[in-house]
């Protein structure tokens, strides 16, 4: 999916916490109540990451995945994954697809965003409208697009067929399948980039742009004056949630074009799985050493986002 | 604050159209559901469903219905998981306070941003070994790590809003701290109950990674997999692919309507500093 939501965290209440006064039954009765999620964040989180890091450290076969009796090789896997021909167009697909989603969604978002700022009839109930797509199971999204985009009988190449363009192969050409996941994508993520973007225009102060516009400014200057400097915090935290969770996108492609054709639109996380389950003779391995390297990614730009979010708690 | 109405109805207007763009594909799988197969490769084809025909519902009456079901049980299993296991670490975050309960909340948010399919790497290798591949209890779980750190930290978010005198009046009358949680906190906390709850429903009813990976094959896959294997095998049968996912779309559809509130909290609690 392209992007969940993340809620404040529980650490921002540091500092209206009082320091000294923990009696130590208190102690007892706290980690009692967290005893269960401790638990399962050690079993169900820490364990399977373990196990994959384990996995990408191993020479899997069928074999020995079933009796966990695997070689140990060291980096030996991802020697392999860095010396594949898949590794660069791979890299390249997932920047691309990352970059590319980041800006439309924001764009598209923001511009959505400023206009159901204003007061109109509906504006509210447009607004939630817009929310569907971000709710829909991912299969259903993926599975119209692909229906849309079809060559022969899509909606799309129709349309294009009325304005005098020929069909477009979107999910069978190896130019044309990245741009229609990215596409599908966009079209899933503007909603979160509205409703967050949406959120942020509700803080500035609507006397401001009075102030603005009586001192003769146009809607243009108040928006690059006004609006989008003031909207930076709320800007960055946006960008780099949506960066995080499109980096890790793998249903809407997988769904759409399985990656291909001939790996046109391969990232890393629908190459992970391919390697890992996507044939009959599964490179365990490889796979999870591909899925490690897009943790670490995921989890490098989280912790600016994580960092970001502290700053900006404290001032 | 509220404008002559004249000047803004042409800002409606553009407001609907925009609406009416987004939601096209939304429209297209309707249009697309009431569709005869004879018509499906009609060039160009029909923009409204004039010769509409229920052979796609039919088909989801006759072979989607067991795939539904499995759908629900899941969504509900991993609702009672998430919240049994999340309601009561909010309220020892948000109230109790712990020595360590910092750093919990640290591991929370970054275990959120682990890609699902890692995750559905470590749960297969794990599951293989437990024999619990394709078994309902098993995707209840896997599916739960969707939504249990989302559901602490609301939790924690909505707990940290109750007055500390109620508790501590609930603790002079000789409550402990488990008496408090139940009767006074958890009652309380109603709205991040079904906040949570509706989140949990949908991630887990929409879930296509791990159901793939962990439940693929088995005789109790979800409906995001019935719709997977349609795509797959026929490629005729559009009506009946779309009108699958029209049903699998309900949910989403029926808490947007009922629950839009709790939608538009759920999506800004904290991502955005109030």
């Amino acid at each position: 999916m392209t992007v969940r939501i993340v809620a404040r965290g529980a650490s921002t209440n540091r500092t209206t916490r009082p320091p000294d006064r923990r009696p130590a039954s208190r102690q007892w009765s706290a980690w009692a109540f967290l005893a269960p999620v401790t638990l399962y964040l050690a079993l169900f989180y820490a364990y399977p990451l373990y196990r994959n890091a384990d996995l990408s450290l191993r020479d899997y076969t069928v074999r020995s995945f079933v009796q966990g009796d695997a070689p140990f090789t060291g980096l030996e896997n991802y020697r392999k994954v860095f010396d594949d021909p898949a590794f660069g167009p791979a890299l390249t697909h997932t920047i691309v697809f990352t970059a590319v989603c980041l800006v439309f969604q924001y764009a598209i978002g923001l511009a959505l965003a400023v206009f159901f700022h204003q007061r109109f009839r509906l504006s509210a109930t447009l607004r939630a409208l817009f929310l569907v797509p971000w709710l829909l199971p991912l299969i259903v999204s993926a599975s119209s697009w692909s229906w849309m985009l079809n060559s022969d009988s899509g909606v799309v190449n129709a349309a294009l067929h009325v304005i005098g363009v020929g069909p477009v192969h979107w999910l069978t050409s190896p130019s044309w399948s990245l741009t229609s996941v990215i596409i599908a994508n966009i079209w899933i993520g503007v909603p979160f980039n509205l409703v967050l973007l949406h959120s942020g225009l509700q803080s500035i102060p609507r006397n401001l742009y009075e102030a603005a516009a009586l001192d003769g400014a146009s809607a243009w200057q108040r928006f690059w004056r006004i609006t989008f400097p003031l909207l930076r915090p709320v800007s960055a935290v946006t960008l780099l949630l949506g960066l995080v969770y499109t980096l890790k996108v793998f249903d809407i492609i997988w769904i759409m074009t399985k990656g291909g054709p001939a790996g046109s639109s391969t990232t890393f996380a629908t190459w992970s799985y391919r390697l890992g389950f996507g044939s009959l003779l599964p490179a365990f391995g490889p796979g999870a050493a591909v899925g490690n390297l897009l943790v670490v990614a995921a989890l490098a730009f989280g912790l600016v986002y994580l960092r970001l979010q502290r700053k900006q708690a404290l001032s | 604050m509220t404008r002559a109405p004249d000047r803004t109805w042409w800002q409606t207007a553009v407001g609907l159209l925009l609406t009416a763009i987004m939601l096209f594909p939304v429209y297209w799988m309707l249009n697309v559901s009431f569709t005869r197969d004879q018509d499906m490769r009609k060039s160009p084809p029909d923009w409204f469903p004039v010769h509409g025909t229920l052979d796609g519902y039919r088909a989801v009456l006759d072979q989607q219905l067991p795939y539904l079901a499995t759908s629900l049980v899941i969504a509900l299993g991993t609702v009672v998981l998430t919240v049994a296991l999340a309601a009561p670490a909010g309220y020892a975050l948000a109230k109790l306070r712990p020595r360590g309960g910092g750093v919990l909340g640290f591991l929370l948010l970054v275990a959120q941003m682990i890609p699902g399919i890692i995750m559905a790497m470590g749960f297969y290798a794990i599951y293989l070994q437990l024999g619990l591949l394709q078994s309902v209890p098993g995707l209840i779980v896997a599916d739960s790590t969707l939504a249990v750190p989302f559901a602490v930290l609301i939790f924690t978010a909505f707990m940290s809003g109750i007055p500390g005198e109620l508790l501590q009046a609930a603790q002079m009358d000789g409550a402990r701290a488990l008496r408090t949680f139940w009767s006074v906190v958890l009652p309380m906390s109603r709205n991040a109950v079904v906040t949570v709850s509706l989140f949990a429903f949908l991630w887990s009813w929409s879930d296509f990674v791990f159901a793939s990976t962990l439940a693929g094959g088995g005789t109790h896959e979800p409906i995001t997999l019935g719709i997977y294997h349609y795509i797959g095998n026929n490629n005729q049968e559009w009506n009946a692919v779309m009108a699958t996912a029209v049903v699998a779309s309900l949910p989403a559809t029926v808490i947007l309507v009922l629950a839009q509130r709790y939608v538009a909290a759920g999506v800004t609690a904290g991502a955005v500093k109030d």
